[in-house]
């Protein structure tokens, strides 16, 4: 039998529901590996063996009454952003190191209903924000392919996981890119659903109308099977869409794959900064779209070049007027001074690190009084015009095809002083959430010894295409089967 | 020339309730200054009748019957807190703000 912990959630399934394995069998196989390499990786900020060993046996007993569904059984993990009842949840934050949530997020809530095994949560960047982890206050994790090098991010930890055997599958958070970029820089797969798809409850908010919850896959299948555990409206969520969940493994696989699909190639995103080893990588595999029969259409988003300020303006702005809760009263670190309102300061200067200070500074002042007009409003003015640009694309295409990132990962430390260079790396990822489409990033290829990403774009609830296509480049491909020398 | 004045950081920094250190004031104005600049270029957008997008996609109100149903019991919705009596968040006096 091939290595338990490499294998994909759907072997999994298959072999458990044979009988070939027991979930504790499996998950026994994940925290072995997690006990091997984790400290190398870092990829978890808590671990939970014994939790995760409890649910294994509940959920072989589940599955020996008869009972079966997509995740019963499956171990998995959890970007520590996501509320886990009973279970330290600190957004990568010394505000919230003790935080212990009352309740599950509703997407926990689902899989944990479901069966599924949690081997930990795994590091982010503080609050989400930030692209390589370096920003989580506690640790920053390593990428598989070279530990010298960032993991992405924010989710990171959770790309890391998949990408090093510790974990089936995982979950993450995208605000502006942040599921897509460590999947592609890990080499792995990550699905942004459409805002809305997923409901946000028990998410920690960071841009509240920008943040989706997704799978960190190492198949594109797995990436289906797991969205389909998570989506669909929840009441306690008002942005929840009500639309039916389709089967998305089952749409993945009908029809002709990318047969006579039309994939829109925006010329702009070829031209920004990007390393020649990534377009070669992404143009190489435009090309394999094309062999499958997919029509590629030349296209322009002509206000490209505008989304960073755009993203950095609004994300920011809903950022600031979001973490105005921690307040020291009702949770998280409180620093006392004999009066409260020294305590709102003090508690705030010593809980949060230097880049969410920086975003809530950049929020405020976009919102200030003077001010809100020349950036905030103006910001989202630009993002009618980018809309625009992705509805005329519509007319044209079924779905979009682009680099997920203009690098692949870099060196730890290298971007951490300048903000600004950091914030670049997320040019081809903050579209979508601004827009609240969906997008999914496929490894499609090496360079410098590094995995590169394929970014499918799809209109909004066109999970179903974006997966079709994932998957046919998949079936014809296998760079999602190559392994990092862990 | 930054962007920004120290005196302008101090007052966004007193919005956001944050205690900064001289040099982070310091570093904040630069950066902030940086990225602002950066900004800049949505001016050359004509934005002249564009209404703004406050959402990703549309939304529509969301309505529900005002009926009482179960909540997190009290010493759930305490258990994080830190400092509580009789139920209740305690906090420091708020009325000494000179």
């Amino acid at each position: 039998m091939a290595e338990l912990h490499w294998s994909t959630i759907q072997a999994a399934q298959a072999m458990l529901r044979r009988g070939e394995v027991s979930s504790v069998e499996l998950t026994q196989a994940l925290v072995e590996r997690i006990l091997a390499v984790d400290n190398d990786v870092r990829a978890y900020i808590s671990l939970l063996p014994e939790e995760a060993l409890a649910q294994a046996e509940a959920a072989d007993r589940r599955r020996s009454a008869g009972d079966d569904t997509p995740v019963l059984g499956i171990p998995l993990a959890i970007k520590d952003v996501l509320c886990t009842q009973g279970v330290s949840t600190t957004c990568g934050s010394r505000i919230l190191e003790n935080f212990v949530p009352p309740y599950d997020a509703t997407a926990v809530a689902r899989l944990r209903a479901a069966g599924a095994v949690f081997l930990g949560k795994t590091n982010t960047d503080e609050f989400a924000m930030g692209s390589s982890t370096e920003y989580s206050a506690f640790f920053t994790t390593g990428n598989p392919w070279d530990l010298e090098r960032v993991p992405g991010g924010s989710s990171g930890g959770s790309a890391a996981a998949v990408a090093a055997g510790e974990t089936l599958g995982a979950f993450g958070t995208d605000t502006g890119g942040s599921i897509r970029q460590p999947a592609a820089m890990c080499g792995v797969v990550g699905l942004k659903p459409t805002y809305g798809r997923v409901s946000r409850y028990g998410l920690v908010a960071h841009g509240s109308s920008l943040d989706q919850i997704g799978p960190l896959t190492r198949s594109v299948e797995d990436a289906a099977i797991l969205l389909g555990c998570i989506a669909g409206h929840d009441p306690l969520d008002s942005t929840s869409l009500d639309a039916p969940v389709p089967d998305y493994q089952r749409e993945m696989k009908s029809g002709s794959g990318l047969k006579g699909m039309r994939v829109g190639v925006p010329q702009e995103y070829f031209a920004q900064g990007i390393e020649a080893g990534v377009e070669t990588a992404v143009r190489a595999a435009l090309d394999v779209l094309a062999d499958l029969g997919a029509e590629l259409v030349h296209i322009s988003l002509p206000h490209t070049q505008y989304c960073i300020p755009i993203y950095y303006l609004i994300a920011t702005a809903e950022a600031s007027s979001n973490l105005a809760r921690y307040d020291g009263v009702r949770y998280g670190l409180r620093v006392d001074t004999p009066t409260m309102w020294q305590s709102y300061y003090d508690t705030r200067q010593a809980g949060f690190g230097p880049e969410v200070k920086r975003r809530i500074m950049l929020g405020t002042y976009a919102l200030s009084a003077g001010y809100y007009d020349a950036y905030y409003l103006k910001a989202g003015q630009a993002r009618t015009l980018l809309r625009r640009d992705f509805e005329r694309a519509w007319e044209e295409v079924d779905l979009i095809a682009c680099p997920t990132s203009p690098s692949v990962a870099f060196k730890m430390g290298q971007k951490i002083d300048d903000p600004l260079q950091m914030y670049l790396t997320d040019v081809f990822t903050v579209s979508l959430n601004l827009v609240g489409m969906c997008g999914i990033s496929i490894p499609c290829g090496f360079s410098d010894g590094m995995p590169v990403g394929l970014q499918f774009m799809g209109p909004a609830l066109g999970e179903s295409t974006i997966l079709r296509a994932a998957y046919a480049y998949q079936q014809a491909t296998d760079w999602h089967t190559r392994r990092p020398p862990l | 020339m930054p962007k920004l004045s120290l005196e302008e950081v101090e007052h966004i920094a007193q919005l956001a309730r944050l205690n900064l250190s001289r040099a982070e004031k310091d570093m904040f104005r630069d950066q902030l200054s940086a990225i602002l600049d950066y900004a800049d270029m949505l001016n050359q957008l004509d934005t002249t009748g564009v209404p703004p997008a406050a959402s990703a996609l549309p939304l529509r109100n969301v309505m529900r019957r005002d009926q009482v149903r179960p909540s997190l019991p009290p010493q759930d919705a305490l258990a994080n807190a830190p400092d509580t009596e009789a139920d209740q968040f305690r906090v420091r006096a708020i009325l000494e703000q000179s």
